[in-house]
């Protein structure tokens, strides 16, 4: 499971900031939502359940979207630690 | 309920950096159509990639850069530069247009003449003309621009043979002011090379001198270059008439106009800083008004723009092949214009755009072509939008240079496509396939069989 670090601030139009390294970063708006339920502590298939469930995309097609996301906060260093 | 359109999620980082003082945009204009044609149209028809010529385009432009020297000086002629782009339609729209032919080698010489242009009508530009090439040139009338001095005892020996006198002028390098100053074409003004074969033409009955030219360089952004260029030799020009009492017919400033594609490491974008037409126009023509050529004997201009004229009516379309992430986290984008198709992406900084856009946010990202191999990047760092395997993109301005330039590396070469007056479209040269490569390829006979 995907964990976000704790102390890393969003505001509600997606500025996000890390007080860690003093960057900033925009999240577009499915970017917040997912960001939103990460750092809720939601897992990988719950934020999919929700997205297919409100949203207009297929399964295969989110999960790349959804992993390439994923990478790129590894990339940025925005989370914490992966559990199994 | 019925379900909300979907976006990709986005995570950028902001990078805070010193503002572009000029306010330069980031935001990408699709473009879904050419003279009223869709991309997705065409691909479908005639396969992806394909270059696509729009003759609205070359006629416009045609137009504006005659406009521009006939409203300054009566006598202008331009000649079609045939290595810029020598497919055969392309060069009959500037044949109909007026335009004569400028050629650069047998081969091309052969192709303007296939074309229908008339022999007295074509310029012989180059370093490489056979005596076999200046023979038929002679025979034909043609305008022999002599590069160096072996061409030139070449055409002594040659003309008596044929029986008629060579038309011939003289290819002039100079300094203009320019870096680089190009001299590998032709012979030197300053050094007094140039009014040595001069001396060596003149006095021989076999040649005619009609003209003197000059090519200063490619891409030049400073149109007081020309100026000099003209100058100089319309000073030759007076020279002559002064030794000889023969007036030049023409005076040929050559090429080198710039087009407004961006130049790799240029701060601006081409379309903001390449000079106009006008601007070229004005800049020679002045010289030749204020020269001290006899007003009764004023030359006829040749121009052989090339780049310019072309490059505006040509587009390649290509597709989307992958998205896939660099180590360093950036996207890159695969697609199937390569650097085969399109030589001159390793000098300019290409503008391509997607044929229809989803979803606003870009990101930075490296466009590579479809070769395995290292070299083929179309573009090392552009923002552009996230696009989907499929999804179709447009490079603009690639009508010069990339279908004569154009690599046989890897995979055919694509169609080309032209959009006439009323819309319809016209193969204008086919693709390769299989059969085309390798009906040029003999195998001896030891090695037809093999076993694995």
């Amino acid at each position: 499971m995907i964990k976000i670090k704790k102390d890393i601030a969003v505001s509600e139009t997606g500025f996000l900031f890390d007080p860690n390294t003093g960057e900033s970063f925009n999240l577009n708006k499915t970017g917040q939502i997912i960001f939103k339920q990460l750092a809720e502590g939601k897992s990988q298939s719950d934020i999919l359940k929700s997205v297919l469930e409100n949203y207009d995309i297929e399964d295969h097609v989110f999960h790349r979207y959804l992993d390439e996301f994923l990478m790129m906060l590894r990339q940025f260093n925005l989370i914490e630690k992966e559990e199994d | 309920m019925e379900k909300l359109k979907f976006e990709r999620p986005v995570i950028n980082r902001i990078s805070a950096g010193v503002p572009d003082k000029f306010g330069m945009g980031t935001s990408i204009q699709p473009i879904s159509h050419i003279d009223d044609v869709a991309v997705q149209d065409l691909l479908e028809k005639y396969g992806s990639p394909l270059f696509v010529i729009s003759e609205k385009t070359i006629r416009k432009t045609y137009k504006e850069a005659l406009s521009a020297f006939k409203t300054r000086y009566p006598k202008v002629q331009f000649a079609w530069s045939y290595k810029t782009n020598y497919i055969n339609a392309v060069c009959k729209v500037f044949h109909q247009e007026g335009s004569w032919a400028e050629v650069v080698s047998g081969f091309e010489y052969a192709k303007a003449i296939a074309n229908g242009v008339p022999g007295n009508k074509i310029i012989f530009n180059g370093p490489d003309k056979s005596r076999e090439d200046l023979k038929l040139a002679i025979e034909n009338g043609t305008l022999i621009h002599i590069d160096h001095f072996d061409e030139l005892y070449d055409i002594m020996a040659i003309a008596p043979t044929v029986g008629k006198v060579a038309k011939v002028a003289i290819r002039i390098n100079m300094d203009t002011g320019i870096y680089p100053q190009w001299d590998r074409f032709g012979f030197n003004f300053e050094n007094g090379e140039a009014w040595s074969a001069i001396n060596k033409i003149m006095p021989d009955e076999n040649m005619e001198l009609l003209g003197l030219h000059t090519h200063i360089g490619t891409y030049i952004t400073t149109p007081v270059a020309y100026s000099v260029a003209t100058s100089k030799l319309a000073a030759l020009a007076v020279r002559i008439e002064l030794k000889y009492k023969h007036n030049i017919k023409y005076i040929d400033l050559g090429g080198g106009f710039a087009s407004k594609n961006t130049l790799k490491g240029a701060y601006l974008p081409g379309s903001d800083t390449c000079p106009s037409f006008d601007d070229y126009a004005e800049a020679i023509t002045s010289a030749l008004n204020n020269s001290d050529i006899q007003y009764e004997h004023m030359p006829t201009l040749f121009l052989e723009t090339g780049r310019a004229l072309i490059d505006d009516a040509g587009y390649i379309l290509g597709t989307v092949l992958a998205n896939k992430r660099l180590v360093d986290g950036r996207r890159s984008l695969i697609i199937d214009i390569g650097v085969n198709n399109l030589f001159t992406s390793f000098w300019y900084e290409h503008h391509i755009v997607p044929s229809r856009i989803k979803q606003r946010d870009t990101e930075d990202t490296t466009i590579y072509g479809p070769l395995c191999m290292n070299i083929d990047v179309i573009r090392a760092a552009v923002q552009f939008p996230v696009l989907e395997k499929g999804d179709q993109v447009v490079i603009k301005r690639v009508g010069a240079y990339n279908m004569t330039q154009w690599m046989q590396f890897i995979t055919y070469r694509p169609k080309v496509v032209m959009i006439d007056l009323q819309g319809n479209t016209h193969v204008i040269r086919e693709n390769e396939t299989h059969e085309t490569m390798n009906s040029m390829d003999r195998i001896p006979g030891y090695l037809l069989d093999f076993k694995l």
